[in-house]
């Protein structure tokens, strides 16, 4: 009974973590889905997202502003709002200019870009952790009295946030005007132009939709772990990405599967076999997608046309 | 979420980002002007305009002083004032275009060629023995970047693989020597040969899977392959000594000839041996030698690769992937040989480098590292020989001459990388061949 209990709290933080990785992949998946190319900062506009945060709460808290709920919708305002305009800018100065090149020129300029963003955010806030206290401790407890399954009130919040951007962004693309076009601009952007969609403005939008969705996990996360340094970008970016793979790179509901998939398989490494390797199986199981499934579970494999 | 399931961004037809080049548009200068000022205040004034800091337990955020923000306003005022004269400035760059050039640039003589270079190597003989210790360590160091530019040059410049994880060659190459000595008690000389094999090994065995893909998959999976071996490294303790890393890793010798002061069991110490005082800098002078005989290795091979017909299929392949393929190429086997050769150059230059450090760990072989590399092919332009050497000079001196220069050395090489690729792709001194250029529009 107990080993169930393990494995459900086991399953319970994977899933908390792999909703956010699920937020942050769908920025990859749809900037790969429009412009077919990976957007390698997108992981340090998450970074940027999580230090806005706590910019905005540790501020809030000095005005001697406490409601937890208030706090989280201001820095949750804040940080969208900032991250976007990075999401924005990043795509004028880094990837607009190169678009009509060879693919290694924009990789090598995305790479670039994640770099400077890095290492700006570490000269700007110092490389040390920050830490905030947490807004809203506490919990549910059940199960026996030798192990009980701790499901807490932000891991909740985490949850639904999470269910309901999914579902705002569903809609959106499903539903809305500017959503055809940016299905109409991923199936053929030199048609769609000529039906006179804006290319460019669906591109940007796209990056902005990323970049907001990265943002609200950067929220999320920072609240849950409470800690933030330059340095996270990197390994969070990386792991949102193997999700987007996982799930089918391009395909939105991809890229949530692959989210929660990636989530419980390195927390059931981590409560299992040892929390050193967590990191090493993200990465060997996007080789070993790579090897099997190119195109990942819900991804449909790519036609090369000439 | 059943009803997720139906969308789908679909890839399959959409041929890469060619079919969308960005279309410009001034339409509203002013506005667009305005927008993008308030843009830059609010990137700036987010991030630099106020700063977290930790106070005891709780952490405050300070507003930064007037100075920060007299910047930003000037920024923000500089970039309103660029996008309002923009439509100008290309206006007028387009019109001062030549049309188009027939270029044939100077290929110098074989003969004359074949002086300079000798001159070259001559002058970089003798310059230890004119130099101070410390001029001829950094230049050792700057040989090693040199060769590691060289390889990650095949596999990025020639073939056009982007490998972000060459560091974990590198590493490879330098655990196997430091490994094989304490374990096994190779010597310096009879690991090498085994450090480079072993990275071939590992670059054919992850090069396999991969290499298959499209291009930007084995970016991301060399990212998550240095990460794996650095942590590894990092925690196969019993093996690797963990963070502590391996110390006392011998440094090479001349045909069993020790360069310290008393040599090890059943050898001979160099100035024992020609009964000349004992001189710390003859070590140095040494490893400076062996790392250029070693790059000057590289370059030879690389030169002769690149000319025969390996050579222009990896050249070939990166140009045009389909043509490539319709002509009966193979461009899994011409990607992997350039993968695995130029992961062995790595190996080689990190037995070189655990020998000349002398102790080794895991934090040596961080993506940090990648990064500089990286930065050097792409300065030095991809492909050319002459131009990963200078880049790689430039590189490891600028921060020697200004020591303030460092802690702005990661941005800095950040945003070069964009501007690169922006403004002129193929480098500083890019490969030169006889070539007619039509401009096209």
């Amino acid at each position: 009974m107990e080993d169930i209990l393990y494995f459900l709290q086991q399953v319970i933080n994977g899933l908390t973590i792999g909703s956010t990785y699920a937020l942050i992949a769908i920025g990859y998946t749809m900037v790969y889905g429009i412009i077919g190319m990976i957007n390698f900062a997108h992981g340090e506009i998450y970074m940027i997202g999580t230090y806005v945060t706590f910019i905005v709460i540790a501020a809030l808290g000095m005005l001697g502003i406490a409601n937890p709920f208030f706090l989280m919708a201001a820095a949750l305002l804040v940080a969208v709002l900032v991250s976007c305009a990075y999401g924005f800018a990043v795509e004028r100065v880094a990837y607009r200019p190169v678009r009509g090149s060879k693919r290694l020129i924009a990789l090598i300029s995305a790479i670039g870009m994640s770099i400077f963003l890095q290492n700006y955010m570490r000269l700007a806030q110092g490389s040390r952790d920050m830490a905030i206290s947490s807004l809203i401790p506490g919990g549910w407890e059940f199960g026996l009295e030798s192990f009980a399954v701790n499901l807490s009130y932000m891991q909740v919040i985490i949850f639904s946030v999470t269910l309901v951007c999914m579902l705002l962004l569903s809609s959106f693309i499903s539903r809305s005007r500017l959503g055809r076009a940016c299905r109409a601009c991923s199936q053929d952007a030199g048609m769609a132009r000529l039906l006179g969609i804006n290319t460019d403005m669906i591109i940007s939008m796209t990056f902005v939709i990323g970049a907001a969705l990265a943002a609200v996990a950067g929220l999320l996360l920072g609240m849950y772990y409470g800690v933030v340094n330059p340095y996270i970008g990197f390994l969070a970016g990386l792991k949102a990405f193997t999700a987007a793979v996982l799930g089918g790179i391009g395909s939105i509901p991809g890229a949530m599967l692959g989210g929660l998939l990636l989530g419980v398989a390195e927390a059931l490494t981590g409560g299992y076999l040892s929390t050193e390797y967590k990191d090493v199986v993200a990465f060997g199981l996007l080789i070993l997608i790579l090897l099997f499934r190119p195109s990942g579970i819900l991804g449909k494999p790519e036609v090369e046309k000439i | 979420m059943p009803k997720l399931a139906k969308q789908t961004l679909n890839t399959a037809g959409t041929s890469p980002a060619e079919t969308i080049p960005p279309q410009p548009s001034y339409r509203r200068p002013w506005w667009s002007a305005l927008a993008a000022a308030v843009l830059t205040l609010v990137l700036g004034g987010s991030v630099l305009g106020v700063q977290l800091e930790s106070t005891g337990i709780t952490t405050t955020v300070r507003l930064m002083g007037m100075d920060t923000w007299g910047w930003l306003l000037a920024a923000a005022l500089a970039v309103f004032l660029h996008q309002l004269v923009r439509p100008q400035i290309e206006e007028w760059r387009a019109r001062t275009r030549k049309p188009s050039r027939f270029s044939v640039p100077d290929v110098m003589s074989g003969q004359k060629r074949q002086l300079w270079i000798m001159l070259a190597i001559g002058a970089l003989l003798i310059f230890p023995f004119l130099s101070n210790r410390s001029a001829v360590d950094l230049a050792t160091l700057t040989l090693i970047y040199i060769m590691l530019g060289l390889g990650l040059n095949v596999v990025v410049g020639l073939a056009g693989l982007l490998d972000l994880g060459y560091v974990g060659f590198y590493a490879v190459g330098a655990y196997t020597y430091a490994l094989l000595n304490s374990y096994l008690g190779f010597s310096f000389w009879e690991a090498l040969p085994i450090a480079g094999l072993m990275t071939a090994l590992f670059g054919y065995l992850l090069g396999f899977p991969v290499l298959r893909l499209r291009g930007d998959y084995l970016a991301i999976v060399t990212l998550g392959f240095g990460e794996i071996i650095r942590i590894l490294l990092n925690n196969w303790t019993e093996l690797t000594g963990g963070p502590n890393g391996i110390a006392r890793i011998p440094k090479p010798t001349l045909f069993n000839l020790e360069f310290s002061r008393r040599a090890d069991e059943g050898n001979i110490a160099f100035h024992e041996f020609f009964g000349i005082d004992y001189d710390p800098a003859l070590k140095v002078i040494y490893l400076y030698l062996l790392a250029l005989i070693l790059v000057l290795i590289t370059l030879f091979v690389i030169y002769r690769l690149l000319r025969m017909p390996i050579g222009r299929a990896w050249e070939a392949l990166r140009e045009d992937d389909i043509a490539c393929r319709s002509l009966g190429m193979n461009p899994t086997g011409i990607k992997l040989s350039a993968f695995t050769i130029g992961a062995s150059f790595a190996g080689f230059a990190g037995a070189f480098f655990a020998a000349r450090q002398g102790f080794i760990s895991p934090e040596s072989f961080t993506f940090i590292e990648s990064a500089i590399i990286l930065a050097i092919v792409v300065l030095g332009g991809m492909g050319s020989q002459l131009g990963v050497i200078l880049a790689a000079i430039a590189m490891t001196l600028l921060p020697e001459l200004a020591r303030e220069f460092n802690e702005y050395r990661m941005l800095l090489f950040g945003l070069m990388m964009v501007l690169m690729m922006v403004w002129r792709p193929q480098g500083l001194v890019p490969l030169k061949r006889p070539q007619m250029e039509l401009d096209r529009g």
